[in-house]
């Protein structure tokens, strides 16, 4: 630096503080300048802080919210589940009190049209209780009149049942575990106690365990595939590697549906290779074998569409290892699969966690292609959650599930990152 | 400032100012434009020659035809977020019931619809459950069974709903819709149960394991499809012998590209349409207008020149002609004609709404095992 000729404006105190040249303590003026730098940075990342909370952020919120949220009994029938709270024994037949005001928030409701809502809740517990309010509301709004207990049970018997009450009283809390109870094949029983679902309606803890496995052999195909096809890419000369490794990312640009329909093309019945297969005389005219709108369809679509994504980061940490580390392995008096295993292999762990981890976590959450795919047998739980999403309407279950599937999700990156160290992934 | 002189610039800027105008324009035009949401494919191609363009001839409105895949979620979502932009959707009878009883829908004026021709109110033109507090009928539909003839013998041709379920006699592989609804009725008129009695049995647990009794038999040698488009495609490729399908779509594959499929009338369940206003929808008042046009006796009698659904107002019936571009006699091929209609069942949707649920979760359950 070259000196100021000029003094500076006014002399410093002679106190020992580091000064800058206007007087301001050098601590103070490096503080500002950090605090400016800071500024920039939180409005330069403010965007897209911004953007992941508004996209990211407040759907899983909502969706956590979702899964508990149960408005409706509350808001249609909230004297009626007052007075059930507060005065019924839980066995017998409620008494007229009970009743009337039942029939006075019904009979408001059907006139708003909403009263409906009360049925469809109550059906997620019990198939009928939709038409039971309905049909109740519908009539007492027409020519109903006191007493109202003889009324109701005119209408239908299952009013003089404790267990309808019991169940409208189990579905009236304003947050509710009942969702995430359906979404393991749970559900309270009309007393409040947690029992299974029957068995033949029981489904989603099956196809938790399906999704892990498939996503789990998947993972370990892409791997057994992904791996040699990387070794190849990262030691091949140049030129072979980079058109090999235009190969491997062809597919990856192309649309999803695309790759989907294609093994649908190859692998059905009356396919590519079936007919291959016949015309060589491997198989009969008649023994065509099933491949696809099965388990086995979902797996091999679903292999080739996530191998790039084993592939490319296996590759990029091979690159790093140095061809030096082979040889001084080898002139150290180790067989070349020694020093493969000993010293390649560990090398590209970082490489191998995040392509596993990667394939694995985008598995868990597949959907289009077990749905093209993957028939009666090759659907996973994203299948079910679109379901409950689309056609079914029952958000809430859709949510839970959601919930569930994210949470399993953490968990294993959490056991992953205990297990191996998620500071060793390495993506490239 | 210097004017462009170049002649390009200028020509540049000129055309820039002219899309801008139109674009501008073509804006405000299209926010007044009728949101009309249909299924797709030939059904909308039907709406489109039979009720879009001659309304829009007449009013002079624009209107945009919208496609959807029959899932009425977005109707929901659009109601509760306050953000309607289908001002008319067309559905499935069971769905118009769910979404008016849930006060999702407008619900419609229905002595405003114009009398039939000869003068008869509209409610007694219209057939018996197609007109309701919130939407509107507009075609009868049916699920049947379709087969392809050249994978039987000439003396071996299926006729029955009881041939589905029979794969010793009838041999190929099955294609069912990945839903309950149909399937459980298509089982129990399979196994002997009259139509008329199918939701009475179907009612007790005893009915319900019945169906699923059926279903079993043929359960490893069933494709499941998820779309209309998709079983006339598996006939075609040879993926099944013989496959549930909305008739209109086999009518298609029959009509329009000689397939050699042929429809099984035995046991076909068959469905309302309705035009229904989603609650709040941005042009609810024009979006009347259109229903009561399209639902008129003459556009539903068009339509079915495009398509085998039958009209679902009596004086339509005989105003039925042939087919809009093949020369066909389309009234034998509507699933109300008195031939097909022998052993037919309407699916019963108060039965349905209480029922979804429970026989979904039974029947998913029972799929992925």
């Amino acid at each position: 630096m070259a000196t100021t000729p000029a003094a500076p404006p006014a002399a410093p105190p002679d106190d020992g503080v580091l000064r800058t040249n206007d007087g301001v303590p050098l601590k103070t003026t490096l503080a500002r300048v950090n605090r400016r730098q800071k500024l920039v940075a939180v409005a330069l990342v403010l965007p897209l802080l911004g953007f992941i909370l508004v996209t990211f952020l407040a759907p899983i919120g909502m969706m956590l919210f979702r899964a508990v949220d149960n408005p409706v009994l509350q808001e249609q029938i909230p004297r009626t589940v007052a007075l059930l709270d507060a005065e019924w024994d839980g066995a017998s037949v409620p008494d007229e009190a009970v009743f009337a005001t039942l029939a006075e928030e019904m009979i408001q409701q059907y006139e708003v049209r909403e009263i409906a809502k009360v049925g469809t809740r109550l059906n997620y517990e019990q198939g009928g209780l939709r038409s039971l309010i309905t049909k109740t509301a519908r009539t007492i709004a027409r020519r109903g009149e006191p007493p109202w207990r003889e009324t109701f049970i005119a209408i239908d018997e299952r009013w003089a049942d404790p267990q309808t009450w019991g169940i409208i009283q189990q579905a009236a809390p304003r947050y509710t575990l009942s969702f995430f109870l359906a979404a393991l094949d749970l559900r309270y029983d009309w007393q409040g106690d947690i029992v299974e679902q029957p068995e033949r309606e029981q489904i989603y803890v099956f196809m938790f365990g399906r999704t892990l496995w498939i996503s789990g052999l998947v993972t370990g195909l892409c791997l057994l595939l992904g791996f040699p096809v990387a070794y190849l890419l990262a030691t091949l000369p140049m030129r072979q590697s980079n058109i090999l490794m235009i190969l491997v990312l062809l597919p990856f640009w192309t649309s999803l549906l695309v790759r989907t329909t294609s093994w649908i093309v190859l692998l059905q019945t009356e396919g590519v290779i079936n007919d291959v297969l016949v015309w060589v005389g491997l198989v009969s005219d008649e023994g065509r074998i099933q491949m696809i709108y099965n388990q086995l369809g979902t797996i091999i679509a679903m292999t080739h569409i996530l191998l790039p994504f084993m592939v490319l980061p296996i590759y990029s940490v091979m690159r790093t290892i140095s061809p030096s580390h082979m040889r001084a392995a080898r002139s150290l008096g180790a067989t070349p699969a020694r020093a493969f295993r000993e010293v390649y292999v560990p090398q590209t762990m970082p490489g191998v966690g995040a392509g596993s981890i990667l394939v694995f976590i985008l598995s868990v959450g597949y959907y289009i292609t077990p749905a093209l795919v993957g028939g009666r047998t090759g659907q996973l739980i994203s299948n079910f959650i679109a379901y409950h999403m689309q056609k079914s309407l029952n958000w809430g279950l859709a949510a839970a599930l959601g919930t569930l599937l994210l949470v399993g999700v953490l968990l294993l990156y959490w056991l992953y990152n205990r297990l191996i160290g998620v500071e060793k992934m390495k993506f490239g | 400032m210097t004017h462009p002189t170049n002649p390009r610039v200028r020509l540049t800027l000129a055309a820039a100012c002219a899309l801008a105008v139109a674009g501008t324009a073509g804006g405000a035009l299209a926010a007044e434009a009728l949101n009309v949401v249909s299924w797709g494919g030939a059904y909308t191609k039907s709406q489109v020659e039979a009720y879009h363009k001659p309304w829009i001839e007449e009013t002079g409105n624009e209107l945009n035809s919208i496609d959807y895949d029959g899932n009425v979620a977005p109707v929901k979502a659009q109601v509760e977020s306050g953000n309607v932009a289908w001002d008319v959707v067309d559905v499935e009878l069971s769905d118009a019931v769910r979404l008016c009883d849930e006060g999702l829908l407008e619900v419609l004026p229905l002595d405003e619809l114009p009398p039939a021709p000869d003068g008869t109110p509209a409610e007694d033109d219209f057939i018996q459950g197609s007109l309701m507090d919130c939407g509107v009928g507009n075609i009868v539909w049916s699920t049947t069974v379709a087969y392809d003839k050249s994978q039987f013998a000439d003396d071996a041709q299926p006729s029955t709903i009881a041939a589905f379920f029979d794969t010793e006699t009838y041999p190929g592989k099955r294609g069912l819709a990945k839903t309950a609804k149909a399937n459980l009725e298509f089982a129990l008129m399979a196994d002997g149960v009259p139509a008329a009695e199918v939701y009475e049995v179907l009612s007790t647990p005893e009915g319900v394991d019945r169906a699923f009794a059926m279903l079993d038999k043929i359960k490893d040698d069933v494709v499941w499809w998820d779309a209309g488009a998709q079983p006339p495609q598996m006939l075609a490729d040879g993926e099944v012998s013989m496959t549930s399908a909305y008739n209109g779509r086999i009518f298609n594959a029959v009509a329009m590209e000689d397939k050699p499929f042929e429809i099984i009338w035995d046991g076909q369940v068959f469905y309302i349409d309705m035009f229904v206003i989603p609650k709040g929808a941005p042009n609810a008042e024009m979006a009347w207008d259109f229903i009561k046009f399209a639902t008129g006796t003459q556009p539903l009698a068009d339509q079915a020149a495009w398509i085998s659904y039958g009209p679902v107002r009596q004086s339509s019936v005989p105003l039925i002609g042939t087919h809009a571009e093949a020369d066909i006699e389309m009234g034998p091929h509507m699933p109300t004609a008195p031939d097909n209609f022998k052993n037919a069942v309407q699916v019963d949707h108060y039965w349905w709404a209480d029922h979804a649920d429970e026989m979904n979760e039974r029947f998913n359950a029972w799929l992925v095992q």
